[in-house]
């Protein structure tokens, strides 16, 4: 850990500013994933600028009838929303599924669309990562990767992203407020993350400096009817193995819409485009789920680790659906 | 000369669920843990640990942190004290420049804050030459060898008979290969010491299980007399083993705190940093062969053990002592092999030997069980031998079949359906499974207890014993007011500190008897020497000292408690998930001490055993040799929402062979037989047998 400086801003250029100018300064939100990185070496930002007393912590409606949500929220207040639990179930399931009361009490909407891989070579300056220092090598390849990809990997990478909210942020088409040195800019969710390609230091297209003061959710009537599956290795305070974020549409029996996103499969939440697409007009059955399922992971590449990953997120998908499906035949 | 029913302590306190005496201590954050004894103005201590896992620091460039404000010392294998040779390779550090396993000791910061020495200790470079490491434990290894004897003294091998002629003509047979994964204890308080030398002399605040243990330990590396090294320890958050013989930490802390006469140095450890110096069980693959009559008799039982131990120092975990004990068959041969690697050293952790020896041949009781066509429950029973099988000694109690007996009445095992993979409840597939508990009746040599009275009503009670969370101030309290025929109201008990009385330290389940005996003689001893007085206490009191008694029944009987475990699992049919909504535990183990504090013990050790079924595996990385998993974020124990019904009951059992009190231990109990109990469950839920700890979603997928 090195000795850094600390700040608390109370307007969004200013810490912008302070941020921009030095290439070692970094946000602090609620410190959660960052501050692990300090006392482990991953990160050694000389300057860290204090986001959440700046004034974006609110909830509101908007004109058109979508939701905004200040990037100061925390994960406790956002997913215990009264308007997030009726219209938009699966982002409080997922942010509920996800770390510990304490940790989603602190942790805030920014920092947890950008907190970091938990790869476990990441977080050990000791071993080589093409993360944490580019061209070092990725240390997980051929090591312990029972939580790396099955889907859009790249030889310099294979760590995927750890965040539940976000996964659920990508299932409803969210936009992703930014104020960064050069202005202001919306990014579709689906585009803020990565893959890792030939640059896996890079987890989103963000650049040095960029702030995020607020996501959008859309008006998406279909999400009311939505939900959040997380599979993984104990019953509380583990990251996913796999998980689903889902919305259902069905017609007398027939999908008109669906909105699926998988987590704990690549480098980014993962949209099921190619399900959606198979879904899309099909019957609501479980062998038109099982063949979407089927089609989105006929690319999946597992690693050493991790070949379990291709039926679980299978099986995961489908049992989600059936279960939306379901709830719409009641 | 008195019978053993005779010596027998009358109980009153004794049995009572008594709260602990330390409770409101503890809960108001007022009961002292190791490092947090105020001290005057104390240094802070960053250890600087090797990055490869086997070779030699050739050059250690300390200057950039010597540099940095609030230094106080960099210490290294260049200005570390010189220690003498007590053959204890783990704890020779800094000795050379030589590496042993990853992540060991090379040195340390000792600065002004703790943060300032773990930012000098980044600033430390070191330059290695590597040898190339070897981490891999496999069955078909040929390096593997016999070690003379097993933790602590038992036999590496026995036979009886000739089981490999009875298996070729056995009418059922079974052969299974089960293993367990390396797993580390992980108590809630890590480990943590400030040491400060004065004129010569090392005080120690230690979270150990033995404060004499540690000194024992310590005091001959620094050349010192016993005496010359005091160790204080009245509160420890937790052990399980892992703070039984001290561990390169404790060692490290006195270094560093030499370099700085007359300060005290802190240094608890991180949870990282856990992973690498303070031991881990030994991962076990375990071969087990079984063959039985048409009846479901057994003719023969094997099992044959393979797990690691450190090339620094050998530990030979007791993995199949179990076997030698719980079932009769004429034919019977159990083995243990090791593998000397590149790694940190194993260590006791909750239950060595026993519990993961009660994995693999529990599970393939089940799995014979069901060859034999029989109800799991009557095939043990079946098979309960009258002597211990091995010594031919009678037991001095064994309750094994009650203990099933009760259980499967609690449980509701009578209607039991034995066909896998039947039952559903909405997407889970559901099953029950039982498994056997055992652990034998320790008792160590060496505590003296003293208790003095005076004139104002009090009994001061003095033994250098410990409480690593289990209850021990309060069921030694209870002990010695039984043994002085007072309130517990009127003694006080003294314990943690090497200015009391010698004890031995808290392992083996061998605490209360190891301590409670020498309390017990030693309130016999005062008793008769206050009716001497009159039953008055004279104005300048009267004090009595007793070491721990012979027991004539060590040899003449066999020590064991037993117990029942039984699971109720549910399976997620998609996703694999595996959930255990009910375990339910009956114990035969003596008396029980404290009722509470009892129950906490056998919950606690049921709830870890749940832990090691569905959570627990330290995956180490062959090419680097570390624990890859070094912190609880990914090294998964089980959290409240693993956690279902749990229920603990005992038998009464009497049992006046074992010491005074007539009680067994009951630390590590709870822990043999639970992941076996899950196991069989979730098999008979699924029809899947896994045979591989832990059972984690993937390996139910379909
Ligand atoms: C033990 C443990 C278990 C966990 N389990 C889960 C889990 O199961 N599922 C899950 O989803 N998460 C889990 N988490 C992660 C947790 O959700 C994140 O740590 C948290 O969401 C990060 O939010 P924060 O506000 O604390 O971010 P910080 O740590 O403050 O910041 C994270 C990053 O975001 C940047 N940042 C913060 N705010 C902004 C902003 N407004 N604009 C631009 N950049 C910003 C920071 O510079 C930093 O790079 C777990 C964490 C821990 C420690
Ligand atoms: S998977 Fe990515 S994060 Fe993990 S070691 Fe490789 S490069 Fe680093």
């Amino acid at each position: 850990m090195i000795p850094f400086d600390y700040q608390r801003a109370d307007r969004a250029d200013g810490a912008v500013a302070a941020v921009g100018v030095r290439p070692a300064a970094a946000f602090l939100g609620g410190g959660t994933n960052l501050v692990d990185h300090l006392k482990l070496g991953v990160a050694e930002p000389e300057l860290l600028v204090d986001v959440t007393r700046l004034p974006f912590d609110g909830i509101d409606t908007l004109p058109d009838g979508g939701v905004r949500v200040g990037a100061t929220v925390r994960n406790s207040d956002l997913a215990a929303e009264a308007i997030v639990r009726q219209r938009y179930p699966v982002l409080s399931q997922a942010l509920l599924s996800g770390a510990s009361g304490q940790l989603r009490n602190l942790a805030t909407t920014g920092g947890n669309l950008l907190q970091r891989t938990r790869c476990p070579y990441f977080q050990d300056v000791t071993t080589p990562c093409n993360k944490r220092e580019p061209g070092q090598g990725c240390s997980a390849r051929g090591g312990y990767t029972r939580y790396h990809a099955i889907l859009g990997a790249s030889e310099h990478c294979v760590a995927t992203h750890p965040s539940d909210m976000a996964v659920a942020l990508t299932a409803l088409d969210a936009t992703v407020h930014v104020t960064g040195p050069n202005g202001q800019r919306d990014i579709p969710v689906t585009e803020l993350h990565r893959l890792p390609g030939d640059e896996p230091h890079r987890d989103t297209v963000l650049e040095h400096g960029d702030l995020i003061t607020a996501v959008d959710l859309p008006e998406l009537p279909m999400a009311a009817r939505s939900r959040y599956r997380k599979v993984r290795d104990r019953a509380s305070y583990a990251f996913a193995l796999v998980s689903v974020a889902a919305a259902l549409d069905v017609e007398d029996g027939t999908v008109r819409e669906a909105r699926i996103a998988l987590g704990g499969v690549a480098h980014k939440p993962w949209r099921a485009n190619t399900a959606e697409q198979a879904l899309r007009g099909a019957p609501a059955t479980e062998q038109s789920f099982r063949e979407a399922a089927e089609a989105e992971l006929a690319e999946a590449q597992p690693v050493r680790d991790n070949a379990f990953k291709v039926p679980m997120a299978r099986n995961t998908l489908v049992a989600t659906l059936r279960d939306l499906a379901g709830e719409e035949a009641r | 000369m008195t019978t053993a029913e005779e010596s027998m302590l009358r109980a009153n306190a004794i049995g009572t669920p008594l709260t602990r005496l330390d409770g409101t201590e503890k809960v108001t954050g007022t009961a002292p843990y190791a490092v947090e004894h105020p001290v005057d103005s104390p240094a802070h201590l960053h250890p600087l640990q090797a990055a490869i896992a086997l070779g030699r620091a050739t050059g250690i460039d300390t200057s950039a942190a010597e540099a940095e404000p609030g230094v106080l010392a960099v210490l290294t294998h260049a200005n570390a004290p010189r220690l003498a040779s007590t053959g204890n390779g783990e704890l020779e550090i800094l000795q050379s420049g030589e590496v042993g396993y990853r992540g060991q000791f090379l040195g340390g910061v000792i600065a002004e804050t703790p943060e300032i020495a773990r930012r000098a200790a980044d600033l430390i470079r070191v330059h290695y030459e590597r040898y190339e490491h070897d981490v891999e434990l496999r069955a078909d290894r040929d390096d593997l060898y016999k070690p003379e004897q097993v933790n602590p003294a038992f036999d590496t091998d026995t036979a009886q008979g000739d089981a490999d002629g009875a298996l070729a003509s056995a009418a059922v047979t079974l052969d299974a290969t089960y293993s367990t994964p390396m797993e580390h204890n992980n108590p809630m308080e890590p480990h943590a010491t400030i040491a400060c030398w004065t004129d010569g002399e090392l005080t120690l605040h230690d979270s150990t299980q033995g404060v004499y243990w540690t000194q024992a330990a310590v005091a001959p590396l620094f050349e010192l007399d016993q005496q010359q090294v005091r160790v204080i320890s009245p509160h420890v958050g937790g052990g399980f083993g892992s703070k039984g013989i001290p561990h390169p930490n404790v060692v490290l802390a006195a270094m560093a705190a030499r370099l700085v006469p007359g300060r005290p140095v802190k240094f608890p450890l991180t949870r990282q940093q856990m992973f690498s110096v303070v031991g881990y069980r030994t991962p076990t693959i375990q071969h087990v062969r079984l063959g039985a009559d048409e009846q479901g008799r057994l003719s023969a039982i094997t099992l044959d053990v393979v797990e690691q131990t450190a090339k620094v120092k050998e530990f030979a975990e007791q993995t199949a002592i179990p076997t030698r004990t719980m079932y009769a068959a004429p034919h019977r041969r159990t083995s243990h092999r090791l593998a000397a690697l590149d790694t940190p050293v194993p260590t006791w952790m909750r239950a060595p030997g026993e519990c993961p020896g009660m994995f693999g041949p529990e599970v393939a009781m089940d799995e014979m069980a069901l060859a034999c066509g029989l109800d799991p429950i009557e095939f043990r029973v079946r098979n309960e031998p009258e002597t211990d099988p091995e010594s031919g000694l009678p037991f001095s109690s064994r309750n094994l079949v009650a203990c099933l007996r009760e259980g499967a009445r609690r449980f509701g095992w009578h209607d039991r359906d034995p066909r896998p993979g039947t039952r559903r409840h909405g997407e889970w597939l559901v099953g029950t499974g039982v498994a056997a508990s055992t652990y034998p009746v320790f008792a160590m040599p060496g505590s003296q207890a003293t208790i003095r009275a005076t004139p104002d009503g009090r009994y001061a009670v003095r033994i250098g014993a410990v409480d690593i969370g289990t209850g021990t101030w309060t069921a030694l309290t209870q002990i010695a007011a039984d043994a002085l025929e007072v309130s517990v109201g009127e003694v006080d008990l003294e314990i943690g500190s090497t200015t009391l009385p010698t004890a031995s330290g808290a392992g083996g389940s061998s605490g209360i008897n190891s301590w409670g005996s020498p309390i017990v003689a030693a309130a016999r001893t005062l008793r008769a020497r206050l009716d001497e007085h009159g039953g008055t206490v004279p104005a300048e009191g009267v004090e009595a000292t007793e070491g721990m008694p012979d027991n004539p029944h060590t040899s003449q009987y066999a020590m064991h408690s037993f117990g029942a475990q039984f699971a109720e699992v549910w399976v997620n049919a998609d996703t694999g998930e595996v959930s255990v909504p009910r375990l339910l535990g009956i114990f035969a183990a003596g008396r029980i001490i404290n009722a509470r504090t009892g129950r906490s013990q056998l919950l606690g050790g049921m709830t870890m055993g749940l832990s090691m079924a569905l959570h627990e595996e330290s995956v180490l990385d062959p090419r680097f040799g570390h624990v890859v998993n070094h912190d609880l974020a990914e090294y998964h124990i089980a959290t409240n929402a693993d956690v279902g019904s749990l229920e603990v009951d005992w038998l009464d059992e009497h049992d006046p062979y074992v010491n005074p009190m007539g009680s067994k231990g009951i630390g590590e109990l709870g822990i043999t037989g639970t992941a076996a109990a899950i196991t069989n469950a979730a098999y008979h839920a699924t029809g899947i047998r896994v045979r591989e700890l832990p059972l984690h979603p993937d390996k139910f997928l379909r």
